[in-house]
Order: C-alpha cells, then sequence, then structure tokens
C-alpha cells in the first residue's frame, strides 16, 4: 500500500499545523473522537500519511497501534496522494450484474492503474466503491463529484477522453504552479539532509 | 396551494442529480421567471420520486403530469407548450415499457398504481432542505400527539401496530423499546442505524435524503418513550447527500425547538448528532456499529450483554433502521391498529424495496407486507428488459440469496416478500435490496461476487468468517475459471455450513447465503463450469468473443475500438477477431452498432 518513493510522501513541515491543531481543538470540544479527526484531516488534506497518524497519536494521546489501527480499517481512509481526477467505480451488485467489472478492465487496460492505483502523471486514480445507491442506472462511476451511468466499455472511453481533453489546458496553467511545487520539495530535501 | 397556483416538483436526489436533476431545477427556475410565470407557478425541489430509472423529472401538479427523461433543453418546450400553452407535451411523458403506450399522469403508472406509501409518504412530496414544508404535510403533529401520552402508552401503541424493525432483522420495535425503558442506568441513547452498506440497496439514504425530518420525529418519539437523552444519526461516508441534508434537518429542527432542553414544554430534552461511517459494511452491525460512534475499530462482539443494557459509553442504547424512525410519525398519526390492518399476520405495515438490476422500472418502492415477488418483478417493475428470460431474484444483498422462478409461480402459496416465507427459501428478507436477474446474469460468477465482497468486509476478528470465506472464494475462483472439479462443490457446501454455523456476528453466519441458495437452486450451473461452460456467457475465461457474417456491414468500428489488435479484416468485408489475441474486454462488443459480436461458450 505504501509503495511510494519519498519524494511522495507528505512530510509534517509540508502539512499546515496550524490546520491539524484547529481540527483536534474543534473535536476535543465537542467530544469527538479518532475517527471523526481522522475524517476531517482526509478531508482538509485529501489524505493521511503515517507521519501525520503519528502526529495526532501524540497530540490526542491514543497509542500510534490504535491510531494506525483505526485508519486502515475503514476504507474511506487513504494514504496516498490521489490523481486530479478520481474515478470511483460502483461495484454494487446491481452494477455488477449490468457488467461493471468489464468497465473496471477497461480502466485497467486503458489507464494502466489497478483499483487503488494513481497514474504516474497524476491524472487519474481509480477506485472501487461497494455502492453508490444509484441501482437504477447502472452501470455507475463516478468520477470525482459527477455521476455517470447506463455505462459500457464504449460509452466510458469517451468519458475519459473528455476529461483528458480538459486537462491539457489546465497543465499549461499548471506550469506556474507546478515551478512553486518543485521549489518546495526542494526545500523538504534539503531539511532532510540537515536531519 | 392556492387556487390557479401550479406546482412543478423537480427530483433532487443523488439519482437524478445524478442525470442532471439539478440542472434542469435550475434552468426551470431560470426561464420561469424569463417568462413572467414567477407569480402562478412554483418551483419545488424534492426528494426521491421513486423511480430513479425515469430521471431527470418533474411532475406538474394539480395536474399530475409527469415528464421523464429529461434534458436542459426540454425545459422552455414544456413551459411554452404546457404551461402557457395548456398542451402537453406527449414526447416528453411516459412510455410503458411493456404496453408501449403513453401514460401522461403518475398516478396511472404502473411502477406507482400497485404502492401503498406509508413511510415514504413525503418522499418526493416536500422540500427536504425545508422545515416548514415538513410542517405544512402535518410534520410534527406526531411528536404532539405523543407528549399529550404517558411513556408506558406510547411503547403499547407501537406494540399495538405490531412494527417489526425494518433493517433486516425484523425485531418487534415495541418490545425494543419497552427494554430501554426498563432500564435505570442513565444516560440512555438512541442510534439511527443509516449504514446502508447492503450493495443494491437505497432506501436508508432516499428516506434522509428526501425526508430527513421524519426520522428526527421519530426519534424524539422514541426518546420521550424510553427516557433517552441524546441519540446519533450514523450515516454512510458514500452517501454524502444524505448526510448533509440529515445534519440540515437537525439544525432546523432545534432553530424550531423541537430539539432542545424543553421540548414544546414538555420537559423532555433531546439531542441529534451526526456521526459519518468510514465505509466499513461490518458497522452496519449494532456491535459494530457502536463501536465505531465511540471512534474505535468496526469490531462486533458478542452478544449478550445487549446495547439495551450496555451500549455506548456501557449506557442503555437503542438502535434502530432510518426506516423504522421514520416509520413512527406516520403510525401515531395513522393510529398503530390502523397500521396492522396492513400486511399480514405475522408483519405489519409495508416493506420498503430497491428494485433493480434487470428489470424495466427499477427504483424505490414501498408494498404492503405479503405481496407477492410476481407483483413486485412484473406488475411494478414491468419484468425483464429486451425480452430476455427471468432467472432469479436476488433479495437480502451479501446476507441474501436467489430466488428461482419456480417460487413465482406457485398457486396459492406464492412466494411472499415476507419476513417468514422469504427465510423458508433461503434468502432473508435484508434491508430490502431485491435485484432481478435474467438470463445473462451467471449465478455461479453472483455468488463468487457476494463471497468476494464479504471476504473483503469480515473485520477479521473470527476464524471461521476470516479465512472460511477466503477458502470458498478460492474454489469459486477455480470453478468461474472453469477448473473446479466435483469434490469442490461439496467442500463448497460443508464450508459454508462451518461458517454459518460458528462465526461471531451476522455479517459471517449470512455470509455463505448466496452460495448456499445458488448450490440448491443451481446446482447445474455450477456443473456446467466444471464442464467448461458458462451458460449465461459471463465468465471470461470460458466464452469467447465472434463477429457473426450475417450482421457485420464491415464499418470497422470494432477494430478501431480493439486495444490490442485482435480484429482484422478489410472494410466492407466480414471482420474477424483473433480469439487467441483477443483479452474479452468487451470493448468491441459495446461499441458494434449492428450487434454483429456474439459471445460464444465451451467452444474451444
Amino acid at each position: 500500500m505504501n509503495e511510494m518513493n519519498d519524494q511522495e510522501k507528505p512530510h509534517m513541515s509540508d502539512i499546515d499545523k496550524t490546520k491539524i491543531e484547529k481540527i483536534i481543538r474543534d473535536y476535543m470540544e465537542n467530544d469527538g473522537n479518532a475517527l471523526t479527526i481522522l475524517q476531517s484531516v482526509q478531508e482538509t488534506f485529501g489524505y493521511l500519511s503515517f507521519e501525520v497518524v503519528e502526529h495526532l497519536s501524540e497530540e490526542i494521546g491514543i497509542p500510534l497501534g490504535k491510531m494506525y489501527g483505526i485508519a486502515t480499517f475503514y476504507a474511506q481512509f487513504k494514504f496516498h496522494q490521489r490523481g486530479k481526477y478520481i474515478i470511483q467505480i460502483c461495484d454494487g451488485t446491481a452494477c455488477h450484474v449490468k457488467g461493471s467489472m468489464l468497465l473496471e478492465e477497461f480502466i485497467t487496460n486503458e489507464l494502466g492503474i489497478r483499483p487503488a492505483e494513481t497514474t504516474t502523471d497524476k491524472l487519474f486514480s481509480l477506485e472501487k466503491v461497494s455502492c453508490f445507491g444509484c441501482c437504477a442506472i447502472a452501470p455507475v462511476v463516478f468520477i470525482n463529484k459527477d455521476v455517470y451511468g447506463n455505462l459500457t466499455p464504449a460509452k466510458l472511453r469517451r468519458i475519459l477522453n473528455k476529461y483528458r481533453k480538459m486537462s491539457i489546458p489546465m497543465k499549461k496553467n499548471r506550469k506556474v504552479k507546478k515551478s512553486k511545487k518543485v521549489k518546495k520539495s526542494k526545500k523538504v530535501k534539503k531539511v532532510k539532509k540537515v536531519k | 396551494m392556492k387556487k390557479n397556483m401550479k406546482e412543478i416538483i423537480v427530483c433532487c436526489s443523488t439519482g437524478c442529480n445524478s442525470l442532471g436533476g439539478q440542472e434542469i431545477h435550475d434552468e426551470l427556475v431560470k426561464c420561469i421567471k424569463e417568462y413572467n410565470l414567477d407569480k402562478t407557478v412554483k418551483v419545488k425541489p424534492t426528494g426521491c420520486h421513486g423511480f430513479c430509472q425515469t430521471g431527470p423529472r418533474l411532475l406538474i401538479n394539480p395536474e399530475g403530469v409527469l415528464y421523464v427523461y429529461l434534458k436542459k433543453t426540454d425545459v422552455k418546450k414544456i413551459i411554452e407548450q404546457h404551461l402557457i400553452g395548456g398542451k402537453i407535451v406527449e414526447e416528453l411523458t411516459y412510455k410503458d415499457p411493456v404496453t408501449k403506450k403513453i401514460v401522461q399522469k403518475r398516478d396511472d403508472i404502473n411502477f406507482y398504481k400497485h404502492q401503498v406509501s406509508i413511510t415514504t409518504n413525503h418522499c418526493g412530496k416536500i422540500n427536504p432542505e425545508d422545515i416548514e414544508d415538513y410542517l405544512a404535510v402535518g410534520g410534527y403533529e406526531s411528536l404532539k400527539k405523543v407528549l399529550k401520552m404517558k411513556p408506558e402508552q406510547v411503547i403499547k401503541e407501537i406494540k399495538t401496530s405490531r412494527l417489526r424493525g425494518k433493517g433486516g432483522a425484523g425485531f418487534p420495535t415495541g418490545l425494543k423499546w419497552s427494554f430501554l425503558a426498563q432500564e435505570t442506568n442513565t444516560p440512555k441513547y438512541l442510534i439511527c442505524n443509516g449504514d446502508e452498506g447492503d450493495p443494491g440497496a437505497f432506501m436508508d439514504r432516499t428516506i434522509m435524503e428526501s425526508d430527513p425530518q421524519s426520522v428526527i420525529e421519530g426519534m424524539i418519539i422514541g426518546a420521550y418513550a424510553t427516557g433517552a437523552t441524546s441519540g446519533f444519526v450514523y450515516v454512510r461516508a458514500e452517501k454524502p447527500l444524505a448526510a448533509s441534508r440529515i445534519a440540515k434537518a437537525i439544525e432546523q429542527a432545534r432553530k424550531y425547538g423541537y430539539l432542545s432542553d424543553n421540548i414544546l414544554d414538555s420537559g423532555l430534552k433531546f439531542d441529534i448528532q451526526v456521526r459519518k461511517g468510514a465505509g466499513a459494511f461490518v458497522c452496519g452491525e449494532e456491535t459494530a456499529l457502536m463501536s465505531s460512534i465511540l471512534g474505535h475499530r468496526g469490531s462486533p462482539r458478542p452478544r449478550p450483554p445487549y446495547p439495551a443494557n450496555s451500549g455506548l459509553w456501557g449506557k442503555p442504547t437503542n438502535i434502530n433502521n432510518v426506516k423504522t424512525w421514520a416509520t413512527i410519525p406516520k403510525i401515531i398519526a395513522m393510529g398503530a391498529e390502523n397500521y396492522s390492518k396492513i400486511g399480514t399476520k405475522d408483519s405489519s405495515g409495508t416493506a420498503i424495496l430497491c428494485l433493480s438490476g434487470n428489470i424495466n422500472n427499477a427504483g424505490l418502492i414501498e408494498i404492503p407486507m405479503g405481496t407477492t415477488i410476481r407483483r413486485v418483478v412484473y406488475d411494478i417493475g414491468g419484468g425483464c428488459p429486451n425480452g430476455k428470460k427471468f432467472k432469479a431474484i436476488q433479495i437480502g444483498g451479501p446476507s441474501g440469496g436467489c430466488i428461482p422462478e419456480q417460487y413465482l409461480d406457485v398457486k396459492m402459496i406464492d412466494t411472499q416478500i415476507d419476513f417468514k416465507s422469504i427465510t423458508t427459501l433461503g434468502a432473508i428478507m435484508g434491508s430490502g435490496g431485491l435485484i432481478v436477474l435474467d438470463e445473462s446474469t451467471c449465478l455461479v460468477d453472483m455468488a463468487r461476487y457476494f463471497i468476494k465482497f464479504t471476504q473483503n468486509e469480515s473485520c477479521g476478528k473470527c476464524v471461521p468468517c476470516r479465512i472460511g470465506t477466503r477458502k470458498m472464494l478460492h474454489i469459486l475462483d477455480k470453478i468461474v475459471m472453469g477448473q473446479g472439479s466435483y469434490e469442490d462443490l461439496d467442500e463448497l457446501e460443508s464450508l459454508a455450513y462451518t461458517i454459518k454455523n460458528a462465526s461471531l456476528c451476522g455479517l459471517g453466519q449470512t455470509s455463505p447465503n448466496p452460495v448456499i441458495s445458488t448450490l440448491k437452486y443451481f446446482r447445474d450451473e455450477y456443473e456446467a463450469h466444471i464442464k467448461g461452460i458458462c451458460p449465461a456467457l459471463v465468465c471470461k475465461n470460458l466464452i469467447t468473443y465472434h463477429i457473426s457474417p450475417e450482421k457485420c456491414i464491415g464499418c470497422g468500428l470494432c477494430a478501431k475500438s480493439c486495444s490490442v489488435n485482435a480484429i482484422k479484416g478489410e472494410l466492407k468485408k466480414t471482420f474477424q477477431i483473433d480469439t487467441n489475441l483477443c483479452i474479452k474486454c468487451g470493448l468491441c462488443f459495446s461499441s458494434c452498432n449492428k450487434n454483429a459480436i456474439y459471445k460464444k461458450t465451451g467452444g474451444k
């Protein structure tokens, strides 16, 4: 699950500690618990990491093993950075009957990613979800917040192409941001060396 | 609604939104203003109308005309032709897939005709985000009525209604409440179980999205009857709209004083919090759910002690399903006696089911207990589409089983969707997901799918469930690949019964049901797989794709779509698939416009 290189891992120095502190404070006041805190952290940062879980465990006073146990028990928590477009294939019964397996295989062939993986260009991530409850329009695929129903592999190909096209002008804009990101990761490396 | 006023109801729940429901609503609001109709026409966004397949849709009242499968461009047409011109836009109304006749009015559609709505009576009629709308249809009247009664009387009333928990197990609700009421240990807690994890079920989601105030009112009534002071609604993370709507509803209920330290000056104190699940199926089990609310891993524990004695933080707790809570105010409103008259001797009231799979009319339905499966599948559901043959229904999700066709045809003792009769056939009512399977569904693949699901969701605490389901999955994998043997079937059966008898919680105990029921009714299909044949043409290892020379027009679309270049041929001549190269991805199959590509099994 955690087969990623160092660069991809979020470091505590990258993550806004004040945000985490705010989340912890909010939930301590409203008798929250480990689960709700992890949910908020994931909502804010998009994913969890071992370091973040470690930090949380220290702050809340729940043993690390227990904290990690909770984080890995629930399917909702992700331990890797996900792509710009998150493709969620519904694998409910109705979707299965109507061919969701073919859709999954199609994406694996087309994008070279299996469930819980992300393409190298960080554009698409693939995830399988047990049921969205949109059974009447099965098979269903969610791409971020957009829902596509009554799909076939051929229809899905057209949809993926649409997202690919959408990302082209985005990439141009991204250049500016990217350069910033590069700088950041360099900083991280420097910090590491000092350590 | 005032006289001469028209009301347009647009479904804005997850199903319709996914097809563009919200867009239709926004466009409608915009256009109504453009045409200066805002004084005579009111647009109302509501929750689910049940008939999700036909979305996005809108209903014009008071005529009751329904428009289906809408596109954004249709909105203007409806305004100009219907609202201004007074003429129904026939091409946008519903066409019955069986009779091919046009049905203009909602109430005349077969899908609705045979239903009885009690629990879902406000769904699709009120704006779920506006408490005023709920109050306008008599909301919180039941609470006022209850506050004039004694708590014991309320429990007696629920007992009289013979309401059983609608989450699957069917435990009498009144009895459950009385256990909590007897407890002297305080504080007491109420939980609304909205962790609807069964694949193929969306009733709880629909109710929380369409009528959240009913759930809250039901919980307040429960609090009054049992002496609980705080409540939790546990919602699944995969259903974000339901979670946000119930949270919004709770806020509004607080504002109006229905959730406070002194509810309606009766001295009753009650408040509700929302807790989001994090995608674990086992959390639908009550002890696991409580563990999850407390922030731990959602592992179940053996009972006793039951939640009524020791639940959240070791305090007395009562858990009911969303549908059960939502039914409570309606029972109080209509009278327990009246409610108990609906349904059969053993189970009163209605069943809420999600009809999906290979069926013409898919959606959410509410029917009296005791309705036959035939009525549900054919009269309401309209049978299987494209003239395919009905094979079985799958009921109860991963804990349920498949019921074959012969049980629809038995006269007089027709199989009934009832707590008792379903179980005798090896399935369970479960939360009520009903999936129709036609001849194109492979039941061995189906059984494997469910075992894979429970295997994945097994919390790992007890051995029979953790290792047993894995072992079963291995055998089923073998069979699906065409490498099974007859001994495998025996081993599969023996494993199934061991898991059933020895698992710790309900998830494990019921997990072999899909295999047991398919082995019982469809053993021939398992045997066919052992011989290398998949009769339904589903299992990849046992099928090959071919092109029919009679149907192929040589357009080359399939060759273009093939990602491994396994299809070769010349334009305007029959193309051919190289079965050695083919990876059986199905792309060509779904891209051919002439249906010239077909599947074959067993002929290697």
